[in-house]
């Protein structure tokens, strides 16, 4: 998961095919953080002025959903299932053994659909099951 | 001679434990002895334990070994694997297996046996059956055929699919939409999940189905982002559907013109709630709306909408190939058809159980399950997701149908069922979900929005110790203002995880000391 510095002319390239879809405002977030690893202020602006649509309508959509970030991301990013399934093989201990590691690189999830093979982790877009501090290890750059 | 064709589950779970690895090393020693194999990646057969299972082809059987890891894979092969040998991970014939063989699979026949994006391998075992007939077939029939199966919402709140598609039929517009909803944010559910990266083509045909019947053009599926590889497997299966003629200016040679479109969400819970996803796909904020106008009537960008959940939609092409008839002699009382279970958390053989509507809560857990995989007795099991009731083995003879557990105090929800051992305290969990709804609400009704941080201080002081019975009073106080004061299913359901937690484990929350019991 490689990002790109900021460029203005790369995301207006980016939104450009976005004109034709139908309520553009969250996938033009969505690949705005795609190339870039977070929302820039900048692209709030230039996402308002491609659509039409007022700057507080972006930022709006932006603070709502977990997903978007106004910051870049951290290095690794370490996703822990942090809901019931999970929960219940163990993904509690496993959360606090992990945040004492890594620190603000781990964030807590709502459900990677792996309940059944739990804990489930994600690092940086990679899916584990059955996961250990061990595991998770491995996959850390 | 041709090439051993080898199964290896290319499902995000299989892949979580490994299922890439093994592939890559099959192919390798393959390789290095000359043996011409070809390795197909296929969706699981949701037995998840066993993952990742491999499967060989041998004669006109799957010959399956799991679960198989990357040091057992050298001696598989000298245990002459692709011939079928024995091995200390044989499982013998896949589809002879007891937890499958016993099992009813309607939506998900094809889910683990196709290639996911062969078409031709979908044509094989009865693919787009169903679309041909609704071809032949007036919106009214198909319809009516879907309403006389019983066939009712997978995603949860159990409606009748027929009704909603008459409604949306009945109403004029020139633009209505089939929107998809394939945001399973319940914890314990994967059924959407492994459905769309197994069968996509099902989910396609179902869609296609719905548009026909109703007169739509245009659909979306809203699909979470936690799910990349799903969301990757049905991008590629539209692209082959467009190529195929199923999707696009002429569906099937047919005068109907149908395409998908997919919005990818943006890890928001609520957003599963139908008018969420649709404000959602809109590019907005997930904040719910207000019902009345139904979605049916006035849904996505205003126009008439067929809002299904995945399972809904994968099953209408079996309900159209095999007749209502058919689909409808599965099930009990108002339940028709096959339930999709979800077995997920402490459970030792967890996965996919596909069987008709009745089957017990116990036969589920013990039978398929086989108990807690850590071998502690079961205390808990959550069904339905979050906004789902906990029940104790006290309940294991509850029949699995809606109507049974509304009557039992729960419900069923997306079928997920979460089992917990004798570690779980059941007042942490009714505080996590206050917590939870805490997060994920939209913020669009007070009880939902303020009561959840006040219901999960409240539990919290039940927690640490302080006089139970006016901490109780006011929690039963807030819950019915949740419940009944709330516009969605998040604040208003939220209240029933912890009052049935309160309920079937009153010990977890009278007379504690201190954090402590």
């Amino acid at each position: 998961m490689t990002h790109s510095p900021w460029s203005l002319d790369v995301a207006m390239a980016l939104l450009e095919p976005l004109r034709d879809e139908p309520g553009p405002v969250l996938i033009a977030l969505q690949a705005i953080q795609g190339e870039f690893g977070y929302v820039p202020s900048e692209a709030v602006a230039l996402i308002a002025g491609t659509f039409n649509v007022s700057r507080a309508d972006v930022h709006g959509v932006l603070t709502f959903y977990h997903d978007l970030r106004t910051i870049p991301a951290p290095p690794n990013e370490i996703k822990i299932c942090v809901a019931e399934a999970c929960q219940a093989v163990g993904s509690r201990e496993l959360e606090k053994a992990l945040k004492a590691t890594y620190a603000e690189e781990v964030c807590d999830a709502f459900c990677f659909g792996n309940c059944a093979l739990g804990p489930a982790v994600m690092v940086n877009g990679k899916l584990i099951g059955r996961a250990t501090a061990a595991k998770v290890a491995e996959e850390i750059k | 001679m041709s090439s051993i064709k080898i199964y290896i589950p290319g499902d995000s779970a299989a892949v979580s434990v490994g299922a890439d690895d093994v592939a890559r090393e099959i192919s390798r020693l393959a390789n290095d002895s000359k043996i011409d194999i070809e390795i197909i990646r296929n969706g699981t057969r949701g037995a998840l334990w066993l993952e990742p299972l491999i499967e060989v082809q041998v004669g006109d059987d799957r010959i399956g070994y799991g679960p198989v890891q990357v040091a057992d894979v050298a001696t598989l092969f000298k245990a002459q694997f692709l011939s079928g040998g024995s091995h200390a991970l044989s499982l013998g014939i896949v589809a002879d297996l007891p937890w499958l063989a016993k099992q009813d699979r309607i939506t998900f026949k094809r889910v683990g046996i196709v290639d996911p994006l062969s078409i031709s391998d979908y044509q094989a075992h009865g693919g787009w059956v169903g679309l041909q007939r609704a071809l032949a077939m007036t919106g009214e029939q198909i319809v009516a055929e879907i309403t006389e199966s019983g066939l009712r919402g997978r995603g949860g709140a159990g409606f009748p699919a027929g009704i909603k598609w008459k409604t949306v039929l009945e109403t004029t517009g020139e633009v209505k939409y089939i929107c998809c909803n394939a945001d399973e944010g319940d914890s314990g559910t994967f059924a959407d999940r492994i459905l769309i990266e197994g069968d996509p083509f099902t989910l396609i045909e179902g869609m296609a189905i719905a548009a026909i019947a109703v007169g739509a053009q245009e659909g979306f599926v809203y699909i979470r982002s936690e799910y990349p590889a799903a969301i990757a497997k049905l991008s590629a299966a539209i692209l082959i559907a467009r190529e195929f003629g199923v999707l696009g200016g002429s569906v099937l040679g047919s005068t109907h013109s149908f395409d998908i479109r997919i919005r990818v969400g943006g890890g928001s819970y609520v957003c599963g709630e139908e008018t969420a996803m649709l404000e959602s796909i809109e590019g907005k904020r997930g904040v719910v709306r207000s019902k009345p106008p139904l979605p049916a009537i006035a849904g996505l960008f205003g126009k008439p909408t067929v809002i299904n959940n995945v399972l809904t939609l994968a099953s209408i092409p079996a309900v159209l190939a095999d007749g209502a008839g058919s689909y409808k002699s599965r099930g009990v009382g108002r339940s028709l058809g096959t339930q999709i279970f979800q077995l997920a958390g402490n459970v030792k053989q967890g996965g996919i159980v596909e069987t008709g509507f009745g089957i017990s809560l116990g036969e589920l857990i013990t039978g398929y399950g086989g108990g807690s995989l850590s071998g502690k007795p079961i205390k808990a099991v959550q069904i339905g997701g979050p906004l789902g009731a906990y029940f104790s083995p006290k309940n294991f003879d509850i029949p699995m149908d809606y109507e049974s557990l509304i009557a039992a105090g729960g419900m069923l929800g997306h079928g997920g069922i979460v089992i917990f051992d004798t570690s779980v305290d059941l007042a942490i969990q009714a505080k996590f979900a206050m917590e939870f709804c805490a997060i994920e609400s939209c913020g669009k009704c007070t009880p939902c929005r303020v009561g959840s941080t006040r219901g999960a201080e409240t539990i919290q002081k039940i927690i640490d110790g302080e006089e139970f019975e006016p901490h109780k009073r006011l929690l039963l106080d807030l819950c019915e203002v949740m419940t009944d004061g709330s516009l969605c299913a998040m604040g208003g359901l939220t209240p029933m995880p912890v009052m049935s937690a309160m309920i079937n484990f009153p010990e977890d929350f009278e007379n504690r000391v201190g954090g402590t019991k």
